[in-house]
């Protein structure tokens, strides 16, 4: 099974967010959060509820989730990782912080506090509805900067330049430590330190294995990945079903339904003799970073790789289908299928007289001088070439991107 | 009738609340249904974001053309767009239900208000609104609040979520000597 789910039945969907909703309810209150003297005695280090609770959910809900992704079994390109705004975050943070320090909860904690009865708790949801309608009212005063800092989808890995496990494993260690810090504010300032009954300890000491361990052992390569989906996906191969003929991919550039990436995995040089414009080149090593970035990209998006022939591009073919990508094509017979096709455009391009067995994934044509794209051959037009159109059997069938799901921001 | 009920109420002892969670062990529940949200769903928690689109439901009754011709609020409730068809309200709706079971199964539902010992519970009351307001305000500017940002964020990584996280302490820490009377 592949998660996350996608739901489709709406009344199953909002059923099961009501469901999360009540756990997620029912453990605020029995941690003590419907107390607003004690969410505020957070800042008074006395009492360090807030941050054991709210990093212990942190780090038990990270190292889970990262151990999914990495075992495959959740796609971490379709959950919901909050865009970044950085500077109008920063502010609605500290606005936020203000808010916390003078009435004792926030958001959720509020709500759950009305419905145990509590009358602050009731007065600051009050006042947290106020708010929201006021944020709605005046946000047309400044709905530019409101817009402003926009990161997109950032992760704190990308920003350390570092890798999700090595990541995960810092944020571990480091709430680990305020953990131990916490225990001993609790002492020094409210006297008394909750401590952590024993089984809570193991199971923070068997994740925080679990988040060094993938790190030192390496996670999963491509190659086991596709190991997975091997089973299900060789057999299209076998049956060249996702081998399109050059006059496809020429047409597929015109058609409105979806954008066409024509991602070249040949060498630098070779890319520079010749190829498809349009194409971006792309070394294997960097197609994991594109798998990433297409996935990201909402709109539908058909990939078609190139090679000289194409037992490279089958390969590249094999990574990004292990990696979720989806519609993922392969040009039948590469650059040289395409040229024995276009080359007649462009005077400057030379079959080569190869005699003997002609060795895979060589380039059978010759330039006068590197041409690029800056050839007719590089980009034909469907209009003039009517009569290929009827020659080729289309095999592109599109399937739909599942897409991030929401945020909370809505 | 009355009388029997209250004669029953004295011969039965209220129960004792019973005690909290160890925060330790809290925490781990709340990672486990914030793992089991992102899993399902693939979104997190969220608490603002309900009540934001409650919010603008009502609004949107009383002022239609209003709403209409705030693009912020359209993006939600305008023309036939119902805000109350996302996934926050129902979490939040859930929450309160999942608070109130609790509550009450735990012996710790109770009329109250909390408050520090040097001020009155009419003060406790402004506070808590005001708090409120600025909270929500903050909120909405932030894209989301403690629950849908410094815990669903943080939990997978989100660089914005982080620098939130890290403002909503500070902001706190930086004014809490300025109200210490309130708390302590």
């Amino acid at each position: 099974m592949h998660f996350p789910l996608t739901i489709d039945a709406v009344v199953v969907k909002y059923l099961i967010h009501f469901l999360i909703g009540i756990a997620f309810g029912a453990v605020l209150e029995m941690s003590g959060f419907a107390i607003s003297t004690r969410l505020a005695g957070q800042f008074y280090f006395k009492d360090q509820t807030v941050l054991k609770v709210m990093f212990g959910g942190v780090i038990t809900a990270m190292v889970l989730i990262f151990w999914f992704v990495a075992m495959g079994w959740l796609d971490y390109d379709l959950i919901w990782v909050n865009p970044t705004y950085l500077w109008p975050g920063i502010v609605g943070g500290l606005i936020m912080g203000v808010g916390f320090i003078i009435g004792g909860f926030c958001p959720g904690t509020s709500f759950v506090s009305a419905a145990t009865g509590k009358i602050d708790g009731l007065l600051f949801a009050a006042g947290v509805t106020a708010g929201v309608l006021l944020f709605g009212e005046t946000e047309p005063l400044f709905h530019t900067w409101w817009y402003t800092s926009d990161y997109g989808r950032l992760t704190l890995f990308e920003v350390f330049h570092t890798s999700y496990g090595v990541m995960v494993a810092i944020v571990m260690i480091v709430a680990l430590l305020m953990f131990w810090g916490a225990e001993y504010l609790e002492r020094a300032f409210g006297g008394r330190a909750s401590g952590i009954v024993p089984w809570a300890k193991y199971a923070f000491g068997l994740m925080a294995l679990a988040a060094v361990a993938l790190p030192l052992f390496g996670e999963p390569t491509v190659d086991e990945l596709w190991a997975r989906v091997a089973p299900e996906m060789e057999p299209k191969l076998q049956a060249r079903e996702v081998y399109i003929h050059p006059a496809e991919l020429m047409e597929a550039r015109y058609d409105e339904r979806f954008r066409t990436v024509v991602l070249d995995v040949r060498s630098e040089a070779d890319y520079n003799l010749f190829h498809i414009r349009w194409a971006h080149r792309a070394d294997m090593d960097d197609l994991p970073t594109w798998a990433q970035r297409i996935k990201k990209d909402e709109r539908l998006t058909v990939v078609v790789l190139v090679s000289n022939d194409d037992q490279a591009a089958t390969e590249a073919w094999k990574t990004l289908v292990a990696l979720d990508v989806p519609n993922v094509y392969i040009l039948d017979g590469g650059i040289n299928h395409w040229l024995d096709i276009f080359a007649a455009e462009d005077t400057r391009i030379h079959p080569m007289s190869l005699t003997g067995g002609v060795e895979g994934e060589r380039l059978r044509y010759d330039f006068d001088y590197a041409l690029g794209e800056a050839s007719p051959a590089a980009d034909p037009v469907p209009d003039q070439h009517e009569e290929l159109l009827e020659e080729f059997q289309p095999k592109i069938k599109l399937e739909l991107p599942a897409g991030p799901a929401g945020g909370g921001c809505g | 009738m009355s009388a029997n009920l209250s004669a029953q109420a004295q011969a039965k002892p209220k129960p004792q609340p019973k005690p909290y969670l160890n925060p330790y062990v809290g925490g781990l529940l709340l990672g486990l249904v914030l793992f089991l949200s992102f899993l399902i769903t693939g979104s997190g928690l969220g608490a603002s974001g309900g009540v934001n689109r409650i919010a603008v439901f009502f609004e949107d009754l009383i002022a239609s053309g209003h709403v209409d011709r705030n693009p912020y609020l359209a993006h939600m409730a305008g023309g036939n767009a119902n805000p109350l068809l996302n996934w926050t309200v129902f979490v939040l709706i859930g929450a309160m239900v999942g608070g109130f079971v609790s509550a009450k199964l735990h012996h710790r539902w109770e009329v109250a208000t909390y408050k520090g010992p040097r001020i009155s519970v009419r003060t406790r009351w402004v506070l808590a609104f005001v708090g409120g307001l600025i909270m929500g305000y903050g909120a909405r500017m932030a894209r989301g609040c403690t629950s849908g940002q410094a815990l669903s964020g943080g939990a997978v990584l989100s660089a914005g979520s982080w620098a939130i996280m890290l403002a909503i302490f500070g902001g706190a820490y930086a004014l809490a000597y300025f109200l210490r009377k309130v708390w302590n």
